[in-house]
């Protein structure tokens, strides 16, 4: 009451955001004694957080973690990645090609990480540095949008604070973030344009761990699977050691699910229960956590300048994720763009143009090669090729007869596709068809593969049963997403896209019912957002207002 | 920096009458002994609006208690869960059985030593009624002793250092849906009410919040060392005015209460029990139809 309005609360710089690449950009901030708060609506960081769970460090980067974080390895990743290999499946038949050299590509190190330990250590590192600046982190706090002076943007709105106006505002506020979109630099229009991943974490005893992967205890793998086993849905799955759990996971192009009414939780389910997994799953199954995540994919959005006056965006708000073939780097690319904008608004500091910091750190991202890892300027080229529906379908017919299966199954042909599958350059001119993610790994399988005899036993839980087992603070009362067309033609994608819905299944967010008015059978969707996981699929997919929940309420990740 | 503001909170030690730490003999009495001593629950609002008082002005919050040295955990609870800087207990074998009355003398003339001697104090907080007196009285009796303006049921609370004043919405008579704003001037009395929130609309101040934090949890660990003890000789009481002597309120005897007789028959079924469980849905049949009974 007492509160002057007209006087807003300043910092030099506000952070939206405390994963990685909130996290870099924070403490490259401190280091040049910028005055940075950081605003995290978890109720610590890492709780709104899933990844797949490898993090790099790449040889050609001009930041990584562990330089920005001293101790960063040893307290916060869990297992390094010693052996990466991928798996082609055609049935009960397997193909598995070592990829320690593509892997290995620039690849200074690379972790296994789960993000509740790995951001949350984050945030106490962030809090110490920026609060020798006068700032530090804050968590619970949801920024809601941008505060505006004669249309100018001058500092963030918060759904827990007064408007606090900055003079650099760096949007890390993940694949969802409102702060883009805000902007109008970003929205969430073409499912092809996104993947989405589910994960499950599971338990495993270190010992075990390490007896039933053949590891010493400092070391780690990355199994990567393709081929048949999730149908046409196109994407692949993984496989990671942790400490003393392992992530399993499957990753889609969205779009795929999509056409092919695929539910998620089941394409998660056809990979654990795999013959190939019984070896490392044994009889005993216990799943902490499942979880769920939107992957932008950085070829086709990540922003080329990522900036408008005095915002920028890093990591997933911009898009920056790498999703190539079977490499998935987002974190890494997290972590330069947080700390390359940190730089730019050090350099530009005291500069008259408010935007002159957003430009020189687009210009940085392009100067580092950033962004040609982002947007590879020769997938452009290779895309034209690998939509056009034609050349697909030529291709996958040759590789499905007779002659083509025995091209790609003569052992010359073993041998040249580890070496593709292995070239960095080919993968990434992976078009996105079927034939790159199921075609040719499946007649790979096939032709070259053994058959697994392994009897799977494990028995994942039910969708119902995974949302039981997750913790949430519910914001009773104040839904924050609003279903705006509640037909199935609109928004029926989502009932089985959304990673905590199913069709026939009364308990998720989704729900598709037939309703008779006038006469006339009409289905309709409802949405309860109670199980929600906050990934974002439904706002892409269905036809929604879209927000994060407020501060502290929601999901709470406990692995992540 | 505006102008700091020293605030005392006044709390005290009531039997922990959650579940499961309770303890009651066959009487239905109390059992003290076995009954762990825990804050007062609306205690936890006073002290919630001392320190929002503070990180939202700086200054100082001492939590002040009268009771037996036992008591000193209470405090000690207090330091930890809103950041007290110091504590004070008035505490000694003369003070045993005081009432509302009594209490209020003592308290007065120890924030009176507290002024003398430590500080002026700016704002006295008091939480709504105690879990086992249940009068609400000493709050209201101690502003009384003092002379001193007193707000109740307040909700929400802001400060003026500069003009002195503070601004509080209160419940009028406790009630959730009259809501008055009123104003008073420093030194003042403030009794909050448990629907109090503390609001923290600024980034500072939750910024200084979590400061304060980290810097309680230190102080915590060595809380005697924040602990001051004052008996009836150091606030220079007469024992015939204090304690059970000086307390008017005479108790003349307690009753349980008696259990309400049971109206109802109640038939217990089991699930299994198929011939139970038609009889039941026979009962039942006529109000499935919208009957009442």
């Amino acid at each position: 009451m007492a509160a002057d309005s007209s006087e807003h609360e300043h910092y030099e710089a506000v952070v939206v955001g405390c994963g990685p690449g909130g996290a870099a950009a924070a403490a490259r901030l401190a280091d040049h004694d910028i005055e940075t708060l950081v605003l995290e609506r978890g109720t610590e960081a890492g709780s709104k957080n899933v990844s797949g769970g490898l993090i790099y460090g790449e040889e050609s980067a001009p930041y990584t973690i562990d330089d920005l974080f001293e101790g960063f390895r040893e307290e916060a990743a869990e297992r390094p990645v010693t052996d990466y290999r991928i798996h082609n499946v055609a049935g009960n038949s397997v193909k598995t090609y070592d990829l320690r050299d593509l892997h290995e590509h620039d690849t200074e190190w690379c972790d296994a990480v789960l993000r509740r330990t790995m951001d949350s250590w984050l945030e106490k590192r962030v809090h110490e540095k920026t609060s020798e600046t006068g700032g530090g982190v804050l968590t619970d706090v949801r920024v809601n949008g941008l505060l505006r002076e004669n249309g100018e943007i001058v500092g963030v709105t918060c759904d827990e604070l007064d408007p606090i106006e900055a003079d650099l505002i760096v949007a890390a506020d993940g694949v969802n973030s409102e702060l883009a979109r805000d902007a109008g630099l970003m929205d969430w229009a073409e499912p092809d344009e996104w993947f989405q991943g589910v994960k499950a974490t599971v338990e495993m005893d270190p010992d075990v761990i390490d007896d039933r992967f053949g590891l010493e205890s400092d070391e780690g793998v990355a199994h990567l699977f393709s081929g048949d086993l999730f149908s046409d849905v196109r994407g692949g799955g993984f496989l990671y050691t942790n400490e003393d759990s392992l992530s399993i996971g499957t990753v889609f192009h969205l779009d795929s699910l999509v056409e092919q009414r695929a539910e998620p939780h089941e394409l998660l389910d056809a990979l654990l229960t795999h013959p190939l997994l019984a070896t490392w799953l044994g009889d005993e199954y216990d799943e902490r956590e499942y979880a769920a995540k939107l992957v932008p994919d950085s070829k086709k959005v990540a922003h080329p300048e990522p900036h408008q006056g005095r915002l920028v965006l890093v990591g997933d708000a911009a898009g920056q994720m790498q999703a190539q073939g079977p490499i998935i780097k987002g974190m890494n690319h997290a972590v330069t763009a947080g700390a390359l904008a940190a730089d730019a608004f050090a350099v530009t500091r005291g500069n008259a143009d408010p935007a002159a910091a957003g430009r020189r750190y687009a210009k940085m991202l392009e100067d580092s090669g950033t962004m040609d890892k982002l947007r590879p300027r020769r997938y452009d080229l290779a895309r034209t090729v690998g939509e056009r529906d034609v050349v697909t379908s030529v291709v996958d017919s040759v590789l499905e007869s007779p002659i083509g299966s025995i091209a790609v199954g003569n052992p010359i042909a073993d041998r040249l596709l580890k070496r593709a599958y292995n070239s960095p350059f080919l993968v990434s001119m992976l078009p996105d068809t079927a034939t790159g993610y199921v075609t040719l790994p499946s007649v790979i399988g096939e032709t070259h593969g053994k058959t697994i005899h392994w009897e799977n036993e494990v028995d994942p839980p039910s969708l119902e049963e995974r949302i039981g087992d997750l913790t949430y603070n519910t914001d009773v009362g104040n839904p924050h997403i609003e279903l705006v067309d509640e037909s199935y033609e609109a928004s029926g994608a989502a009932v089985a896209a959304c990673p905590v819905s199913a069709e026939e299944f009364g308990g998720g967010c989704y729900r598709s019912e037939t309703v008779e008015t006038n006469g006339t059978e009409e289905t309709l969707v409802s949405l309860d957002t109670q199980p929600c996981v906050e990934c974002g699929t439904c706002a892409v997919v269905a036809d929604t207002e879209w927000e994060h929940p407020r501060g502290g309420k929601g999901v709470e990740y406990r692995e992540g | 920096m505006e102008v700091a503001m020293r605030s005392i909170a006044l709390t005290k030690g009531v039997p922990d009458f959650s579940e499961g730490a309770v303890s009651f003999n066959e009487e239905g009495h109390l059992e003290r002994g076995k009954t762990p001593t825990v804050m007062n629950p609306n205690d936890a609002f006073a002290l919630e609006a001392a320190l929002q008082t503070k990180v939202r002005h700086g200054g100082h919050v001492t939590a002040t208690s009268m009771g037996p040295p036992g008591y000193a955990s209470v405090l000690e609870e207090a330091m930890e869960e809103v950041y007290a800087d110091d504590t004070y207990l008035l505490s000694d074998r003369e003070l045993a059985a005081s009432d509302t009355w009594a209490t209020a003398i003592t308290l007065s003339a120890g924030l009176e030593k507290y002024i003398e001697e430590v500080a002026e104090i700016d704002l006295v907080f008091a939480g709504f009624k105690t879990a086992d007196g249940e009068t609400g009285q000493t709050g209201p009796q101690t502003a009384w002793a003092m002379d001193w303006p007193i707000v109740t049921h307040v909700i929400a609370l802001d400060i003026d250092p500069d003009e002195r004043v503070l601004r509080a919405k209160r419940l009028v008579e406790g009630d959730i849906d009259e809501i008055e704003t009123v104003e008073a001037p420093l030194p003042c009395f403030v009794v909050t009410d448990p629907e109090f929130e503390p609001t923290y609309r600024k980034a500072s101040h939750r910024l200084t919040h979590k400061q304060l934090r980290a810097d309680t949890q230190e102080r915590a660990a060595n809380h005697e060392d924040h602990l001051t003890t004052w008996d009836h000789v150091d606030l220079n009481l007469d024992p015939d005015y204090i304690g059970l002597d000086g307390s008017p309120t005479i108790v003349s005897s307690v009753d349980p209460i008696p259990k309400a007789p049971s109206e109802r028959e109640a038939t217990m079924i089991d699930a299994d029990d198929e011939e139970g469980m038609t009889e039941l849905l026979e009962e039942m049949q006529p109000f499935a139809a919208g009957e009442t009974g």
